[in-house]
């Protein structure tokens, strides 16, 4: 115990590991603090809006009367458009990445440059869609043109967890495969995806839960803040939560303050679903074997 | 001493399965095998022995077309399987390993049923015969039947290594491969799982040609009828096991075998 050329410090070590765990736990208390001071503080002011009414109303000038319906309905329309479109070109593009593309100088420019466009600030995004879907492809100011707008915002994310899905997969899956002479794609369809698929759902299910809290770029596109209509098709004017909650909280008028709040609550718990549907796939996926 | 001009033949009177020709493999800049000219004969076991990273696993790859999947590796040279050159332009890498079977270091079984692990290679393959009766088959040459007939919807990761590695054998023998690659396919296991996996090769030797990589020579001298000592990329020594064992006729073969160097 007493060998000179060792100088165990245990008090001290113990001490920074202690120190380290109190740090971290701080930050974790931190975080749920912020998070529940706004529960608590939107509960208060929206809590009592809540009702079947207001879930079920167009909005309106007159406070008592004003609703979510057409908001509510925007945003699952767009989050079903969003997810059609983002899916199958962002688990497509990533599984080219990573099954098919040369590693070259080429493939690596396309995944710096995937990787900066995950960072892009979305009102970049909604010019782009403005001037791409809106005007050049004439779908003027839709549920569609905001859907392949959002799209195109979750892109790089949905590819860039898609591919860390892919990667994830042993290669001796690949290899087993091939080994009983399998094709590339039979390889691909029935070994590396079904190993890679929850992981993909998850980062698209997480990415979704960003598209739905997306304002800016809806703004920039054109979506009305007053819509006294259910969307019936991607070609209908559309509003969506963040834009009816923004739209109310912009208002002088207290009441509407404590509406948008009401909305906030609708909105948080919709990002709660979508989040509870993205653990429930992932696990009935991962428990198959 | 090997070289590309004189190929390095074993088995008198045996028909060849497979014969390398100048055969050689870089990784980049890398040469990982250079110039191998060896024939391997038919229903026989073929071991290729030497340290790590002399190039045998390398080697072995070549001879179903896995090293197509490395994108730096480079191939040269032929490799005549009845009559035709593997590496030819017109032959088909997925043909070739259906033909040519593989078992790996590590047991690498799908993540699925163990059924559907044989009938995996099967169903890709086209296979138009009663599907259960050959997965039957393949299990029972992999000598894994009975221990998992009554739990064939079972995953396969739930089975021990060794009996992982066995259902990985009976997966490629289930597309009915002439010949059977095996590239340390005991590393990863006990001895007695080892002992089963070698009882195995000397079974499946009457119906199949099995070349085996192995780092260990006791598994070579074991199971093997020629052996093969490769070293920095080059074919050594190439002979009757036996005799490769007990009289061998390079000086680095002796140094190795009594275990001066490796």
């Amino acid at each position: 115990m007493n060998d000179a050329r060792f100088l165990p410090k245990q008090a001290k070590r113990k001490r920074a590991g202690a120190i380290f765990q109190a740090v971290c736990l701080v930050s974790i208390g931190f975080s749920i603090a912020v998070l529940a001071i706004l529960i608590v503080d939107v509960s208060r002011d929206g809590l009592r809006w809540l009702s079947w009414d207001f879930l079920s109303r167009y909005p309106s000038r007159i406070p008592a009367r004003a609703g979510i319906k057409s908001a509510i309905l925007g945003s699952l329309w767009m989050m079903a458009l969003t997810a059609g479109i983002s899916f199958p070109l962002g688990v497509g593009a990533a599984i080219y990445l990573e099954e098919y593309a040369p590693r070259n100088w080429f493939t690596r420019l396309l995944q710096t440059n995937i990787s900066n466009l995950a960072g892009v600030p979305s009102i970049v995004y909604g010019i782009l869609g403005l001037a791409i879907f809106v005007r050049f492809f004439g779908f003027g100011r839709s549920v569609l043109a905001g859907a392949a707008t959002l799209a195109l915002l979750i892109l790089p994310v949905v590819i860039i967890a898609s591919q860390e899905a892919l990667k994830a997969v042993p290669n001796s899956l690949r290899e087993a495969s091939y080994g009983v002479g399998a094709t590339k794609w039979q390889t691909i369809r029935y070994q590396v995806l079904p190993v890679a698929l929850p992981g993909i759902l998850t980062g698209t299910i997480l990415s979704l839960s960003r598209a739905i809290g997306e304002t800016a770029p809806l703004i920039m596109i054109g979506a009305l803040t007053f819509i006294a209509f259910a969307p019936t098709s991607p070609m209908d004017p559309f509003t969506v939560l963040p834009i009816q909650i923004f739209n109310w909280t912009a208002k002088p008028q207290a009441d509407f303050h404590d509406l948008a709040a009401g909305a906030i609550i609708v909105l948080l718990v919709v990002l709660l679903v979508m989040n509870a549907a993205a653990i429930v796939l992932r696990n009935r996926y991962q428990k198959r074997f | 001493m090997a070289s590309g001009d004189t190929v390095h033949q074993v088995g008198e009177g045996l028909d060849t399965a497979l014969e390398t020709r100048a055969l050689s493999v870089f990784y980049g800049a890398a040469q990982a095998v250079k110039e191998i000219s060896l024939t391997i004969p038919r229903n026989r076991v073929v071991a290729f022995i030497g340290p790590s990273g002399c190039g045998k696993s390398t080697f072995l790859r070549c001879f179903n077309r896995m090293n197509d999947l490395i994108p730096v590796a480079r191939i040269e040279g032929d490799v005549m399987f009845q009559g035709a050159n593997l590496y030819a332009p017109d032959v088909d890498a997925v043909e070739v390993r259906r033909r040519i079977g593989m078992v790996f270091q590590k047991p690498n079984p799908f993540p699925k049923s163990i059924y559907d692990n044989i009938a995996f290679g099967l169903k890709v393959n086209g296979f138009q015969g009663d599907m259960a009766e050959q997965v039957e088959r393949s299990l029972r040459s992999a000598a894994l039947w009975d221990e998992v007939k009554d739990r064939l919807q079972e995953s396969a990761l739930g089975l021990s290594g060794g009996q992982q590695q066995r259902l990985c054998i009976a997966r490629a023998l289930a597309v009915e491969p002439e010949i059977l690659l095996m590239d340390e396919p005991a590393s990863a296991l006990d001895p007695i799982a080892t002992g089963k996996i070698e009882d195995l090769i000397g079974d499946l030797k009457k119906d199949y040609t099995i070349v085996i990589v192995t780092h260990n020579m006791q598994q070579a001298a074991r199971v093997s009828d020629y052996t093969a000592f490769l070293y920095l990329g080059e074919l050594i020594e190439y002979g009757d096991t036996e005799r490769l064992f007990t009289n061998p006729t390079e000086e680095r073969t002796e140094q190795y075998i009594t275990g001066r160097f490796g």
